[in-house]
């Protein structure tokens, strides 16, 4: 259904748990994905188990995990915007605006999905989700994409209500699961790691549903 | 990273000495702390490629460790310390981990900046 499709989220990591089964399926279906990746998540705390990275190897640990997520749900392109863990809320909004404007000009997408802002947790998810609703916000009513957005904070349905957008993904699992395992430093998941995880019931029902909000823009 | 050696941190402050060194320093709860307990309050700081230059330097402790750095005019202090990375030799990597190996805080030292 949508051939361009544009991802903008601030951490190697945020599309595995409440995308990437959307995008393999959207790739499946022939889809383009390019994927703006906006720091590299430098300042995560989780090194591994062991701990095996550190603050100093972390960000090009996480690079490459973001790459090999990024290949095991079939992402096109991949760009790396170079900004700084935990810095997007108080970003140069020009600088900020303007890269995400730059990609939005080039990539013309049919849709972009990000985080819900306000409604994200973390406050470069917020920071990010805002940033990509002025942008959209600032092109003509008739050119802009729909802005899907995810949302996890606490009772978040209170105030912004049901996803307007679910997507079963079921089919998709073995894709997703590749997607989070890519993030080793990140993630240890019990029960993900074993051969046909993707065929339990349980992780079906953890995993199988993805949802969405349509940003409404003013 | 691997569990600090401190007599190896001891002989790695003292060459640095008198240097002009960048530092980078932190303390996190968690991004999602807040958000999975909401019993807890959610503070983190860090600062990423200050210089300073330190007098004199030290390890102590029994581990965790603390390592406090005597500047002109003032201090550096970190607890909780518990990893080092022993294959560094030109810059000073330092931080802890809590029981399931996340990082609550850090503090590295280098003539570059990080």
């Amino acid at each position: 259904m949508h051939k361009r499709i544009l991802v903008v989220l601030p951490h190697p990591d945020d599309e595995c748990f409440g995308l990437s089964g959307t995008l393999a399926k959207s790739i499946a279906e022939g889809a383009t994905v390019t994927y703006a990746c906006l720091t590299l998540g430098q300042m995560g705390r989780n090194m591994g188990g062991e701990p095996y990275a550190s603050r100093v190897t972390l960000p090009s640990v996480r690079k490459v995990e973001l790459e090999k997520s990024c290949q095991a749900i079939g992402i096109q392109d991949l760009r790396l915007l170079g900004f700084h863990d935990k810095t997007i809320e108080f970003e140069d909004r020009t600088l900020l605006d303007g890269k995400i404007e730059e990609i939005v000009q080039e990539v013309r997408p049919d849709v972009i999905y990000t985080f819900y802002p306000g409604y994200a947790v973390h406050a470069d998810h917020d920071a990010t989700g805002e940033a990509v609703v002025r942008v959209v916000g600032r092109m003509p009513r008739e050119d802009r994409p729909p802005v899907r957005c995810m949302a996890f904070s606490r009772d978040h349905e209170k105030d912004i209500g049901q996803p307007d957008v679910k997507v079963d993904v079921s089919g998709y699992l073995k894709q997703k699961i590749a997607s989070v395992l890519s993030h080793r430093t990140q993630f240890q998941v019990p029960g993900l790691d074993a051969e046909n995880s993707h065929k339990s019931k349980e992780v079906q029902e953890r995993f199988g549903t993805e949802r969405f909000w349509t940003y409404k823009i003013k | 990273m691997q569990p600090i050696d401190i007599t190896d941190i001891q002989r790695r402050l003292d060459a640095l000495v008198g240097q002009e060194l960048y530092i980078h320093m932190e303390m996190t709860m968690g991004a999602y702390s807040a958000h999975h307990d909401t019993t807890k309050h959610p503070a983190a700081n860090f600062i990423s490629n200050a210089k300073i230059r330190f007098t004199h330097g030290s390890i102590s402790g029994v581990g965790p460790y603390r390592v406090g750095l005597k500047l002109e005019k003032g201090w550096v202090y970190t607890e909780g310390l518990t990893h080092y990375d022993g294959g560094e030799e030109e810059r000073l990597i330092m931080a802890g981990h809590d029981s399931s190996g996340k990082l609550v805080v850090s503090l590295l030292l280098g003539r570059e900046p990080f």
